[in-house]
């Protein structure tokens, strides 16, 4: 299982954090500092996994973001490897050739896509084409409501 | 889309901010906005005002007054708004907050609600902050979810019975009936939650496992299709169909084939087809070979299979890609101790691997390398190991010293080699070693007589050559006080002579007291480096009587008092200082440790005629150090009854050996400590407790002298640990003295090796054996009480033979008993 996936820019500022374990505000912001302190520390041609306390850590630097989580003993590091560029592909394909500012401006719909990938720490989808769909209905929903009421939704 | 506009161009205006100040000013306007929304009430603007927040939170703002705005718009029924207040509750809202139970009024009208994708979102939330309560509410929902929707919501309905699981174990068995069914599911998002959902059970309850045992047939058959399928878009990556299924489902075959025969039967054929047929040139082939490797090591596998896993990992160790070398180590080290040889034959490529530019992998290397020393290849490893200490990073040294020195105890061809290592190890890294590293070499080197000359030389070298590494000048210090008159004989045969007058030796020795750079510690050793030559040097005893004099007023007590007795030996004592000074009697090993806390690495008294406890050997370290620990708090744990094996290495098992290079053992049997004597200070505390731990020996059999005894030593609910002592008690040595044993089929035997196989005469010592005893199917205790031993051995000459029925073991093992001092 998964206990967090951040994401945070080379001047490590938070771009995304999503937690699957209870865990105090305070003791977030701590391991937020911790990753980006050690994953930013990692020189270029390192290997992609760290320990941390007694778990596995996970990265992996796409353009000027960071993709970090957290892994038990048993989870497998290449499968999280994996799992990270198959999230990074959802992006691409809903914001077309995603870039962080994409990611910054509009942060609730990667929250949105995230939870249509990953829930409770685990996989809950492994097909591209049936996540897309789903987010796409949901957009749908969302704008017939938007029509209706004749607002921007945010 | 829509954009977002109003929560765009806060973004950006925030972004804009040039100071930390002006961003604080800014967030803290839009806040105040924020509020005032939320406080008026429903208008359609209060979603997007918590997205603001929500974004404000993220930069690391306080964001607790939009909690109750979440549970606000949770409850709407616009659909909008339902989207940001759930995503708004599992940023702000967990489970120790008030506000979550708010909301579970709402999911479970969610739960139910026509649309899917409102169903989701409730799902979701409730698998990512569900407290225990708000679990316990909805879980019948759930379970009504997994049985009777579509795909879309059962995928999510499983995992968040996964979750609901974790929270409160109790409802595991609301959720096993339908886990079965769903493994009959097309739907390969359904089937990967139906897997992890199994797993999760499975994990809690071996009953579960006994009953999920039976679908293994049924997993061997999805994975056969998917391994074997044709190219499917949907769910290709790489060449591997469905990668992500594929490594849950073998993690969930590796914990029903462990340690059950049948199931793992059943999945040999299945393992050996992914072994060979994946494709690992991309990422996601190399993770399901991986898996299917952890599986194959993890269950009864043929060693066929074994071999063919071992293999891989040799192929991985190859790989370009620097992670899939990691994963291979890290594998590796796991199957080091049970696959020895297997691994032994990939040991060039690990030795390579130390070089490598990333710390991490340097890290495995290291402790693959250090697990693979043997007595065979001792001598290319530690020639890498020493190159490798040179170069390696600091964060590494002290880990690979002690491997070294581990290493070097355990392996050595020769006394010489040895001491050389030694040697080598502190000139590099003299600043990284543990302490009891001085007394050690101190002890070792008193053993090897006939090296006196050549390690005295060569340490008087390295002095003269450089004195910033304490331990080495401390050893030095002390052989050059010790065997000072070899060094200014000049000649030795295994080094160049090299002519040293006794005003060289006095001045490396000053030098030494009076460098900065020399501890306390070290200056005491160098003080009574001269002292002792005072004895051993003819000309310069002024000189020396001089230099202790000064220090007789030293700022440093410890060296003070040393030299104002150093004085006193000089005028009042002299006729005793030769006897006092005379050479140290070769230090035994085997003595029991120091236990008042002392470093012996430090000289109390210039009592030099009596031994030097010193605290058995680098094995013993932790169980010495337990000792002291325990001894501080009053108590010892060690058995009462000494078994005298030797403490020499055990000739067990390889890996026993290497469980001890990794420093993780524990005290067994054969390494036993006698207990150590207690301090006076323990005995002075009436109120002190000592605990006792009572380990009954039952005699088993006396006949002709030789008699066995059967001492439980460790039982838990399905292993039995008992060591077999026997002594003699005839006037002659018994010889070839061997055991055999047997038990009933269910248990599972296994005999380390004997302690030796000679027994002297009159009970001056005994063999050891030690015998494990497992019954994996946990059928009742009883069973064990059955064994049946075969004695043989040899007497004047004569062979006997006899057999021995034992009904029952000594049932209390390791019964603490209190008794006050």
């Amino acid at each position: 299982m998964m206990h967090f996936l951040l994401l945070f820019s080379r001047q490590g500022k938070l771009r995304l954090q999503k937690w699957f374990l209870p865990l105090p505000e305070r003791e977030r912001k701590k391991i937020v500092k911790d990753m980006t302190t050690m994953v930013l520390s990692r020189k270029p041609r390192t290997c992609n996994f760290l320990h941390w306390k007694d778990l596995k850590i996970v990265y992996k630097r796409y353009a000027s973001l960071y993709f970090c989580c957290a892994l038990e003993n048993k989870d497998n590091e290449l499968l999280a490897l994996e799992i990270l560029h198959r999230y990074v592909e959802l992006l691409d394909k809903y914001f077309g050739n995603v870039c962080e500012l994409d990611i910054i401006f509009n942060f609730e719909k990667a929250y949105f896509i995230l939870d249509e990938f990953l829930m409770g720490g685990e996989i809950q989808e492994t097909s591209k084409q049936s996540i897309a769909k789903s987010v796409e209905a949901s957009d749908m929903l969302q704008e017939t409501m938007e029509e209706y009421m004749s607002k921007p939704a945010f | 889309m829509t954009p977002s506009v109003r929560l765009q161009e806060m973004i950006r205006v925030i972004r804009s901010a040039r100071t930390q100040g002006e961003e604080r000013g800014i967030i803290q306007r839009e806040c105040a906005d924020i509020r005032a929304q939320f406080r008026q009430g429903d208008n359609g603007e209060r979603s997007h005002s918590l997205a603001k927040l929500l974004y404000v939170h993220m930069l690391g703002y306080p964001a607790h007054f939009g909690q109750m705005e979440c549970v606000r718009l949770i409850a709407s029924p616009r659909y909008s708004e339902k989207r940001i207040g759930y995503l708004g509750a599992m940023m702000l809202l967990d489970e120790k907050q008030d506000a979550s139970l708010l909301i579970t009024n709402s999911i479970k009208n969610d739960l139910s609600h026509s649309s899917q994708y409102v169903q989701s979102l409730a799902l979701c939330t409730l698998a990512c902050m569900g407290s225990a309560e708000m679990c316990r509410d909805l879980a019948p929902e759930i379970e009504r979810l997994l049985r009777a929707s579509n795909s879309y919501i059962k995928k999510k309905a499983t995992l968040c019975a996964v979750h609901i699981i974790k929270k409160v174990p109790e409802l595991a068995e609301l959720f096993t009936p339908s886990a079965r069914t769903l493994l009959s599911e097309k739907n390969h998002g359904v089937l990967h939650g139906a897997v992890v959902l199994i797993t999760e059970l499975c994990k809690r309850n071996p009953d579960t496992l006994d009953q999920f045992r039976k679908a293994v047939p049924e997993l061997v058959q999805i994975m056969k299709g998917l391994v074997t399928s044709s190219y499917s878009p949907e769910h290709n990556v790489a060449g591997i169909s469905d990668p992500f299924l594929q490594v849950r489902i073998l993690r969930l075959l590796r914990i029903l084939g462990h340690n059950n025969d049948t199931a793992s039967d059943a999945m040999n054929d299945l393992l050996a087809q992914v072994a060979t047929n994946t494709d690992s040139s991309k990422t996601a082939g190399s993770a399901v070979l991986y898996e299917t490797v952890l599986t194959i090591m993890d269950i009864n596998s043929e060693s066929g299979l074994r071999v063919l896993a071992v293999n891989i990992l040799g192929r991985f160790l190859l790989n370009n890609d620097r992670n899939i070398r990691y994963i291979s180590m890290t594998s590796l080290q796991k199957i080091v101790q049970t696959d020895h040889n297997a691994v032994q034959r990939h040991r060039g490529t690990i030795v390579d691997c130390l070089k490598d530019q990333d710390t991490s992998v340097k890290r495995r290397a290291l402790e693959l390398s250090l697990a693979l020393v043997s007595a065979v290849n001792i001598r290319s490893m530690m020639k890498e190991l020493l190159i490798f200490l040179s170069f390696c990073p600091p964060e590494l040294r002290s880990q690979t010293a002690s491997g070294i020195f581990n290493a070097a105890e355990r392996y050595s061809p020769s006394k010489r080699w040895h001491i050389d290592t030694i040697l080598h190890v502190l000139t590099t890294a003299g600043g990284d070693v543990r302490d009891e590293t001085v007394p050690n070499l101190i002890q070792l080197i008193t053993t090897a007589s006939e090296l006196h000359c050549y390690t005295v030389h060569k340490l008087y070298r390295a002095l003269v050559k450089d004195i910033a590494q304490q331990s080495l000048v401390q050893v030095a210090c002390w052989c050059i006080g010790e065997y000072g008159d070899l060094l200014l004989k000049g000649e030795c045969e295994e080094i160049e002579p090299m002519q040293v007058t006794e005003d060289d030796v006095l001045d490396a020795l000053e030098t030494v007291l009076q460098s900065h750079m020399s501890s306390p510690a070290t200056r005491g050793f160098a003080l009574t480096a001269t002292m002792k030559l005072s004895t051993r040097i003819t000309d310069n005893v002024d000189r020396i009587r001089s230099i202790v004099s000064i220090y007789g007023s030293c700022i440093d007590l410890e060296l003070q008092q040393r030299a104002v007795e150093y004085n006193a030996l000089f005028k009042k004592y002299d006729h005793m200082r030769a006897a006092v000074l005379e050479r140290m009697p070769v230090m035994d090993k085997n003595l029991p440790g120091h236990t008042n806390g002392d470093t012996p690495g430090e000289i109390k008294e210039p009592d030099t005629s009596k031994p030097k406890p010193v605290e058995a050997g680098l094995l013993s370290e932790p169980a010495s150090q337990v000792c002291d620990l325990l001894d501080l708090l009053g108590g010892t744990d060690t058995p009462l009854q000494p078994s005298p094996a030797p403490t020499s290495t055990p000739t067990t098992t390889s890996s026993a050996d290497l469980l001890d290079l990794l420093g993780g053992l524990e005290p067994t049997p054969e390494l036993t400590i006698p207990p150590a004597p207690f301090d006076l200070f323990v005995l002075k505390d009436k109120h002190c407790c000592v605990y006792v731990h009572v380990v009954p020996t039952v005699s088993v059999y006396e006949k002709n002298g030789l008699s066995l005894k059967i001492q439980c030593d460790k039982q838990t609910e399905t292993e039995v640990t008992v060591s077999l002592i026997a002594s003699n008690s005839t006037q002659n040595d018994i010889t070839n003295f061997t055991l055999q044993a047997a038990v009933p089929k269910s248990v599972q035997l296994q005999m380390k090796a004997p302690s030796g196989n000679v027994i002297p005469a009159h009970g001056l010592g005994q063999v050891t054996q030690t015998v494990l005893l497992n019954n994996p199917n946990k059928a009742s205790l009883p069973c064990f009480r059955f064994m049946r031993i075969r004695v043989s051995y040899s007497n004047q000459g004569a062979m006997h033979q006899d057999t021995v029925l034992i009904d029952s073991f000594p049932s209390t093992a390791c019964q603490p008993s209190i008794s006050p001092l």
